[in-house]
Parts: structure tokens; sequence; C-alpha cells
């Protein structure tokens, strides 16, 4: 047959094309989240207008016309910003007031807690078995190189402080208030009536009293009930308070993954004959704990950031050192925004970076069939 | 729980009330010489009174009082361990033990001194009441801002103060509450008050921020007497002695003309009988106050006398350059007059 050309259909595909410019790519990008519709066009505009208003200001107060050089506030009499004091005070707003000679002990705790954090978090790390040993001792170590010991120098508690006692306290918060939080919820949902009241008690105890007036109580009235030969450590005393605070509302998070798992799971462990730790530990938790992990990191940053009061005891931490020097007579009136622009920065990567790795943990373990 | 547990807490709590509570009459003197370290409460950032230099090291007005009263006590001026107290945690430091003197520019009242159970030992800076506003405003004295707007740290005896006075005078203010000194100059510096008040020398101090400094002005009442001071704890008069004269070897030590470049020379015997009861030459004052016969060479030697700290630190060398005014020495229409050394 040689009537082809009259087929209606095609003997071959044609090439593939690529999709048109105005839908893939930036500009598709562009039209379907910016310009879809005239409500989303009017929202652009007006968020473009709003950028274009403040961020010039902004940028050419931060950098541009910002004074990089000088001893003191007298030499920043520029409109912009001034940042000459970030050369010789940037150690303080790090280490605050720890020895100088002794910075390395800080840097290598928090390097060393790269590794750390790192064997816990990701799973496909080389040496993953000593790397967990290291995780579990890593606490000690971090412990006896900033505070002393094994023939290091000891160092004050009262002379931490910048980002590092942020830190410090922090992530030792972080640490206990998991577990700890743990145990509070499964003692809130146990059938043994002195556990479940204490839990109960605990948890609505300290979910009910603002964290500054515990503060208050462990700084300020515990020195006056406890004999003065007996001094509990400052910062040990605030870490603890902190780390109680954290652990009730950890306790509730968790307590919400729990509720969320199905009574099938409880009984499918009773069916294997598992005990009640068993069955927590290999059925139950693992569920819970994953669901809660929105609701965990967002404790886990508030807990962060509520390390900034350690001010109230008088330690530094990197706000409190913000506001020293705010008050220095060299430097008065004229650091009043950089210094917080810069405590600012230093708690956001730290937030942001937890608030994306959350983020990254819930797609990993996302076993749930779509 | 059982209940030899229950017991067992029950007996570590009544333990606690017989040995807790009111911390003893136990010689500070004696603490503190133990401790080998002098525990000074000091302010958490005043300008010019204490403030952390470049290498975070505290120094200031107030911390030099710690730094001589350690130099006297214990002969070296750095054996302090400075404690940091806001204006909520200083007096329970204090009355606790945890710290052995405050020198936190507070203000000598009689219910700190009675109530509180505290004794003042002297008043290193007299402080008062002021204003600033904008020349602009028109207005020449305080008594003439009916109907302003005044900036006012909220919880201080400043706000008290300014209550009263606006009341006495029967005029109306309204007030705008901030919260601290840097809050306040952005306050003041946006209009959002036509006037500010707080201690004398902080407007002073807030003052040398504005960069149109002369279109202010500081109006010329003072509306409130603000005796700082050091304080102890009531009930150690041994204590409480060291440290009064100590301030007062400061100030006496300017009268007599002993600075910290000629004290080591003057230590070795003058001509004025009182320079050498003070220095340790004649007489025993030392031992009169427990310490050895060169305490008072080593609080001048510590950070100068009292005009050379002021100078250094809030005087006409610093930044924020306030006059001696009525802190001067009487001599010198001052009332800064220290008893005699006899």
């Amino acid at each position: 047959m040689t009537d082809r050309a009259f087929h209606r259909s095609r003997a071959q595909m044609l090439p593939e094309r690529p999709a048109p410019i105005i839908s893939v790519g930036v500009i598709g990008w562009i039209r379907t989240n910016l310009f879809s519709t005239w409500l989303s066009v009017a929202l652009t505009l007006v968020s473009v207008g709003l950028l274009a208003l403040i961020l010039p200001p902004l940028i050419d107060w931060t950098f541009l016309e910002a004074t990089y050089v000088g001893a003191s506030g007298k030499d920043c009499i520029g409109a912009g910003a001034c940042w000459a004091w970030f050369d010789q005070r940037i150690d303080q707003f790090v280490y605050g007031f720890y020895p100088e000679d002794a910075y390395w002990r800080a840097n290598l705790a928090v390097i060393l807690l790269v590794p750390a954090v790192g064997y816990l978090l990701f799973a496909n790390l080389p040496y993953a078995r000593y790397g967990r040993w290291f995780s579990l001792a890593y606490p000690v170590i971090a412990a006896i190189l900033l505070v002393g010991g094994l023939g290091l120098d000891m160092v004050r508690t009262d002379q931490f402080g910048g980002f590092v006692l942020n830190l410090v306290a922090g992530i030792t918060g972080i640490v206990l208030s998991l577990p700890i939080g743990i145990l509070l919820a499964l003692g809130r949902r146990s059938r043994m009536p002195i556990v479940r009241m204490f839990s109960v008690a605990f948890i609505e105890f300290i979910r009910g009293v603002p964290l500054i007036t515990l503060l208050f109580v462990a700084i300020i009235l515990l020195p006056i009930f406890l004999p003065r030969e007996v001094s509990l450590d400052q910062l040990v005393r605030v870490m603890v308070i902190i780390t109680l605070f954290a652990s009730a509302y950890m306790a509730e998070v968790i307590r919400g993954g729990l509720q969320a798992i199905p009574q099938g799971q409880y009984e499918a462990g009773q069916a294997m004959a598992l005990g009640y730790w068993q069955s927590m530990r290999l059925i139950v938790l693992p569920q819970a704990l994953k669901i809660s992990i929105p609701g965990i990191v967002n404790t886990f940053i508030g807990l962060f950031k509520d390390t900034t009061l350690v001010i109230i005891i008088g330690l530094f931490d990197i706000l409190g050192q913000a506001r020293l020097l705010q008050t220095n007579q060299d430097w008065l009136g004229k650091v009043d925004y950089e210094t917080f622009l810069l405590a600012a920065l230093f708690f956001f990567v730290i937030c942001f970076g937890m608030s994306r790795y959350s983020i990254n943990l819930e797609k990993r373990l996302d076993t749930t069939r779509r | 729980m059982n209940l030899k547990r229950i017991a067992g807490a029950a007996a570590v709590a009544a333990a606690f009330a017989v040995t807790g509570g009111a911390p003893g009459q136990a010689a500070t003197l004696d603490d503190v010489k133990k401790a080998g370290t002098l525990k000074c409460g000091i302010n958490t950032g005043l300008p010019g009174f204490a403030y952390t230099d470049d290498k975070g090291k505290w120094t200031g007005f107030d911390v030099a009082y710690c730094r001589a009263l350690a130099a006297a006590v214990l002969g070296d001026a750095n054996k302090v361990t400075f404690v940091n107290l806001t204006g909520k945690t200083r007096f329970p430091a204090l009355a606790s033990g945890e710290i052995d003197v405050l020198s936190r520019n507070t203000t000598w009242t009689l219910s700190r001194d009675v109530d509180l159970g505290f004794t003042f030992i002297g008043v290193n800076y007299y402080d008062g009441q002021g204003f600033i506003g904008r020349k602009s405003l028109g207005v020449k004295s305080a008594k003439e801002l009916d109907g302003a707007s005044v900036c006012i740290q909220t919880g201080t005896t400043t706000e008290l103060n300014l209550a009263d006075f606006f009341r006495v005078n029967k005029i109306k203010y309204e007030p705008v509450p901030i919260e601290n000194n840097a809050e306040a100059r952005a306050a003041y510096g946006a209009e959002r008050c036509d006037v500010y008040t707080t201690d004398a020398s902080g407007l002073a101090a807030t003052r040398t921020t504005f960069s149109d400094a002369d279109k202010h002005m500081v109006f010329p009442e003072i509306i409130s007497k603000e005796p700082l001071g050091p304080l102890v704890r009531q009930g150690d008069d041994q204590w409480a002695d060291i440290a009064r004269w100590t301030l007062n070897a400061l100030i006496s030590a300017e009268e007599l003309g002993v600075t910290q470049a000629n004290v080591a020379k003057m230590a070795e015997g003058t001509n004025n009988p009182e320079i050498n009861r003070m220095l340790g030459k004649e007489g025993s004052m030392g031992k009169m106050l427990g310490l050895d016969a060169q305490w008072a060479v080593r609080a001048i030697a510590a950070e100068g006398n009292y005009a050379e700290m002021f100078e250094r630190y809030i005087g006409s060398k610093s930044p924020l350059g306030l006059a001696r005014g009525l802190n001067a020495l009487y001599k010198n229409g001052g009332i800064l007059y220290s008893p005699p050394f006899r």
C-alpha cells in the first residue's frame, strides 16, 4: 500500500520537545508561585515594594555606610553601623571571661561536638561503631575540657560566657531534657498511681510557673535556705532549672506522640510476650518519637533561646556581652543595635540549623506509604 | 517511696532547718582570708562605674573600691572575685553571704540600712535625680514641665521620686515607661518623650552619646538625694570598720596629698603625723582593725586616692567627664569629708 500519507496515525514518535519556556525553570516557578492569581500578583507587588523600601537603607546602614575601623565609639561618626568594636571584642562575645590561654579547650570541645552529634544523627558515617561510643563519652570529655581536671587548669563557671556559655547550657539542657521528658511522659500514662501522680504534679507545676520565677527561686531563695557551707554552683543551678523546665514541655510533646499510637501497637507488643520496657523501646517509642519530632525540635529551640536568661545570675552570655558593651563608656550610644544584631545572627544560625535538621530527619524517617 | 525514705527526707529537712536560716555572725574577715579572695558584688554594667575593658577585665569606679579593699585585706588588688548583680539579686546575694561586700551604686536609705539588715559604710558618690530635655521645648526649669511626657525607668526609686516631685509642684506628666538606659536613649532620641529622668551621672553619660549634645540641656533641678556607697551585712562590726576605713583612707589620701605615685615614698615617713598614722609609720591603726600596718598603703597603691579614681573612671579624664560637684572635698566646695585618722 502506498497511501500511507492518508494514514491518520503517525508511524513514529515525534521528537520530544522541551516544555514551553514559560512553564519551567525560573520563569515557570515565578509564574506558578508569584503570579498565578490576581491575589498573588497583588501580594507579590506589595512584598517587592516593601522590600525595596526596607532593604536598601538596611544594607546601606549595615554595610555600605558602616565604620569598620576605630579604637572607640568616637571614631564611629558615619551614618551607618559601627563595627569598629568587632576586632577587640569578638573574643568576649564568643568566649566571655574564659581565660585566653584556654580558648583552645573551648574550641576543641565545640569541634568535637560535631562528630559526637554527627554519629548520633546520621546513620551512614564511617567507623559508626566506635563513633557511637565516642558520642556517649563526649559529655565527660567536654566537661573536663571546659571545666578542667586531669592536668588541665580549673576554670570557674563564672568565667564562662559568650556564645560558648549558650552552647554549653543549651546542649546540656537538650541532652538531658529528652530522656527526662520521655520518662515523665511514660510516667504520666502509667497505671501505677504514685508514678502517675508524681509525673502529673511535676509537669503541671513546672508548666504553671514562669521560667524566670523558677530561676529566681533557685538563685535567690536557695542560698537563704541552705547553710552557708553548702554552695551549689550558680551555673549548675540555672542549668538544672532550665533542663527541668524543658523536660516538662518535652514530656507533653512526647505524650502527644504516644497517644497517636493505635492501641493495636501496644497489644502487638503484648502478643509478642514483650515486657513493658521492651515493647516501649522496640515498638511504641520509635513510632511516637518520630511523630513528635517537630514538637521536640520546637522545644529544643525554645530551650536554646532560654539560655539567655543566665543574665539574671550575672553571667554574660552573648546577649549579656552585647549589653555589657553598650554600657561601656567608650562605646556608649554607638553600638546599641549592632551588638544585638550580632547576637541575633549567632542564634539564628544555630536555631535555623536545628530546624533544617529536623525537616531532614522527618523525611528520612518517613515510612508511611503514600 | 517507702516510710524509711520519707523519714530520711524529713531528717535531712530538719538538719537544714537547724543549720540553715540566718547566715551566722561569722567573722567575714576570717572567711575572706581563708578563701584568699574577696567576693565583691558589682553592677552588670554601668558606664564609668562597672564595665569591662577590651581584655574582658572588670574596671570602673565601683570596681576600684573592691580592688582597694582586697589590697588592704589580702595584700593583692587582683584577689577579687567579681559577682555581677542586678537590681533584684543584689540584696539577697549580700544577705545570704554569697558576697562579702556590695559596691554597686546603691542608694543609702533608711529601709535598706535598717529593715534589710545591712550596714552602709559610707558614700563614694553623691548622686541625685535630674532631667534632660531638648532646648527647643523652651523650658528653663523642671517646674515648668506641666503636661510633659517623661521617659522613666520602671521599678526604681527614680519612678517614686518623679511622682513625688510632680505632686509637690502640682503639675501633671505623662510617664513613658522604659526598661534600661539604652532603651531610654532610643526613646528620647526618637522624641517619644519630651524629657528623660534618671540619676545625674546617668544623664551626663546619656548626653555624651548625642551627636547634637548642644541642643539638649540638663535642667538645674536635682529632685532627690542619692548617696551611693558600698555596704556590708549588719552584725559584723569589724568587717564594716575595715570596709568603712578603707573608703575613708582613699578620701583622706586625697586630702593629705597621698597619691598612687608617692604613697610608697610617703609610707617611709613624713613630717605629717596623720599621714604617718594612716600609712602605718606611727601608731597601731592597722592592728586595731585586725590588719597589718601597711593596709592603707596597699589600698591607695591599688587604684590611687579618691580623686585619682574619680578622674580616671568618671571624671575629666574619662569619656563621661563628670564634674566633681558635691563629690569634691569639703575644702573645695563639696561635701566629701573623712573622719580623722587618730
